[in-house]
């Protein structure tokens, strides 16, 4: 079942989403043995910024009706302590293959970084283009560009300057994660094709709020401490199937598809619409191991066709 | 059984559920968990097999985390209170039901410095992890636990030499487990306090500890989706100004590393 994607060998299709799975944290929880049989094919790592991030004030997640809204606020070691800190701990995470045999296989890192201007994202892929643990780099546009006030990833025409510009900071696979909150999510997966992108990937959250239990007549505010957050799980399941299979149409690039894939079947719909792989977030905090489990499945569809 | 944390599976495990006792307000719930071990403080993210979801407001969707409230060997117990979809699901478990669980997580109780004697402070459903803490423990290791009234103060059977506070005066004490403990410290200020129970009783045994300088340890509760790190959702500010993941720095946390436990009363439970 092995997949080439962008010039890279995975051992199956299924791959984490940005910011869903900390592998030190689940190598603490459940031992080393995790990472040598990684639940994916490829680990994506948290968003990576220039400068440290603490993060969102709590709470920071709110259970929906089949999915959950979230608001973390990015956190992170900043660019040099991920270079120096986490990225050589994550060098020779192993995983399985799914087909018989199923040997171990080495499990790509993709990096993902945000930056709010091209200078700041430009600084990012330079850094991570020096790296050889990397494999590929991902592109977080869900963010505000702090020079126009919009969000990057929502106007094609800024996102393909934005790509554009930073093209030839890297040699590795460029990945452009759109946000699903644009008015034309396929316009904007073109502009990144334009821009240069080898691949995209979607859908990301989409914005959500919850508020607080009110009692006795308090008036209502925001549950999360960032306000607004991202809805994500089995409730935008359709709406990721729509917006993958939109854009799988319109550009001649790989498509990351994810949203709400809990089984191998979900999965299946994705690769169908026209997605190469699949990435699983939410489904992870249910089931740890829900990346080798939706591989298998989907695995077994196949061999049972 | 060690005090050091016994670590996962990553595969969700089902668990058969072997009996629902009612204890007062609460359900001792026992799920059948052979081999498994839980060192005290630790816990599980649990969620039944079938009818999980499709509740009130369509929730539960995402697994619950029960402090283990005690491990035979054979079976792990937990005490739940009917505080949302999610506990109320859980509440209903009928024998031979089987439920989904990731467990044992995060890291629970330390021994107690040597020297001090362990004083175990509790209320309400977080009385759970002193439970396998006292039975840890052994001896006479004296429990404080506070109730809102005499039906929740049931779950005290669970215990031994147990002093009791409730906040209607049906039992013991009429008032807060907090005052329980001042009185405690003012006789015996040699201890090591074990504390678990809602956000603004925990807040009330820091700041006594912090006053009396007795060193405490806290088991928290917070918001969570995922119980082992990857979710980033269950955070706590810390003193030093970095936010703590309950999950996996705590849940148990030192008193000492907490300017303020805050209060996540009306999250989803």
């Amino acid at each position: 079942m092995s997949v080439a994607f962008c010039g890279l060998e995975l051992a199956h299709p299924i791959i984490n989403g940005s910011g869903t799975f900390d592998a030190f944290a689940a190598r603490e929880a459940f031992g080393a043995g995790l990472l040598d049989d990684f639940p994916f094919a490829a680990y994506v790592s948290k968003t990576i910024t220039l400068a440290p991030r603490a993060g969102n004030p709590p709470p920071r997640v709110w259970e929906v009706p089949a999915g959950m809204i979230n608001s973390i606020g990015l956190p992170n070691k900043g660019l040099a302590g991920y270079l120096e800190d986490e990225l050589p701990r994550l060098a020779g995470i192993t995983t399985r293959g799914h087909d018989p045999g199923g040997e171990l296989r080495d499990v790509p890192l993709v990096t993902n970084v945000m930056g709010s201007t091209a200078t700041e994202l430009r600084e990012l892929v330079e850094a991570c283009e020096r790296r050889v643990e990397i494999a590929a780099v991902e592109l977080n546009v869900s963010c505000p560009n702090v020079e126009t006030g919009l969000d990057i990833g929502a106007d094609p025409d800024q996102l393909r300057a934005v790509v554009g510009e930073l093209r030839d900071a890297t040699a590795k696979p460029l990945i452009v994660k759109l946000t699903p909150n644009a008015a034309d999510v396929p316009a904007c997966a073109l502009a990144a094709e334009q821009g240069g992108a080898d691949a995209v990937s979607l859908i990301n959250t989409l914005r959500a709020m919850a508020l607080a239990p009110s009692s006795n007549g308090t008036a209502a505010r925001p549950w999360l401490g960032g306000t607004t957050g991202g809805l994500s799980g089995p409730a935008v399941r359709a709406v990721a199937l729509a917006q993958v299979a939109a854009v799988a149409e319109r550009v001649g690039i790989p498509v990351i598809g994810m949203g709400g894939v809990q089984t191998g079947a979900h999965a299946r719909e994705l690769l169908e619409v026209g997605a190469s792989l699949v990435a699983v977030g939410t489904e992870s905090f249910r089931d740890p191991a829900a990346g080798r489990r939706i591989a298998r499945e989907l695995q077994a569809q196949r061999t049972a066709v | 059984m060690s005090w050091a944390p016994a670590t996962a599976s990553p595969e969700r495990r089902l668990l058969e559920v072997t009996a629902n006792e009612r204890l007062g307000a609460y359900r001792l719930v026992k799920v059948l968990d052979p081999g498994g071990d839980c060192a005290p403080g630790q816990f599980a993210m649990l969620a039944a097999e079938h009818g999980w979801g499709g509740g009130e407001d369509e929730r539960p969707f995402l697994a619950r985390a029960l402090s283990v409230a005690r491990h035979t060997g054979a079976e792990a117990h937990f005490l739940l209170e009917d505080v949302g979809p999610g506990t109320r699901r859980l509440c209903e478990l009928q024998t031979g039901e089987r439920v989904l669980a990731v467990s044992p997580l995060g890291r629970g109780f330390g021994e107690p410095q040597p020297g001090r004697r362990a004083l175990l402070v509790g209320g309400g459903v977080g009385i759970a992890p002193l439970v396998i803490l006292q039975d840890r423990l052994g001896g006479s290791t004296r429990a404080l636990l506070g109730f809102r009234d005499g039906e929740r103060a049931r779950a005290a059977e669970l215990m031994l030499d147990v002093h009791l506070a409730t906040d209607d005066g049906s039992v013991g004490h009429r008032g807060t487990v907090t005052e329980l403990l001042e009185h405690e410290l003012d006789e015996d200020p040699v201890a090591e306090v074990y504390a678990c129970g809602p956000g603004p009783m925990l807040e009330g045994v820091r700041a006594l500890c912090s006053r009396r300088e007795v060193p405490a340890q806290l088991a928290l509760e917070a918001p969570m989706a995922c119980g082992f790190g990857a979710c980033f959702g269950c955070v706590v500010p810390a003193r030093d100004g970095r936010y703590l993941r309950v999950c996996v720095d705590g849940p148990v946390i030192g008193a000492h590393e907490l300017d303020h436990v805050g209060d996540h009363a009306g999250a989803p439970a």
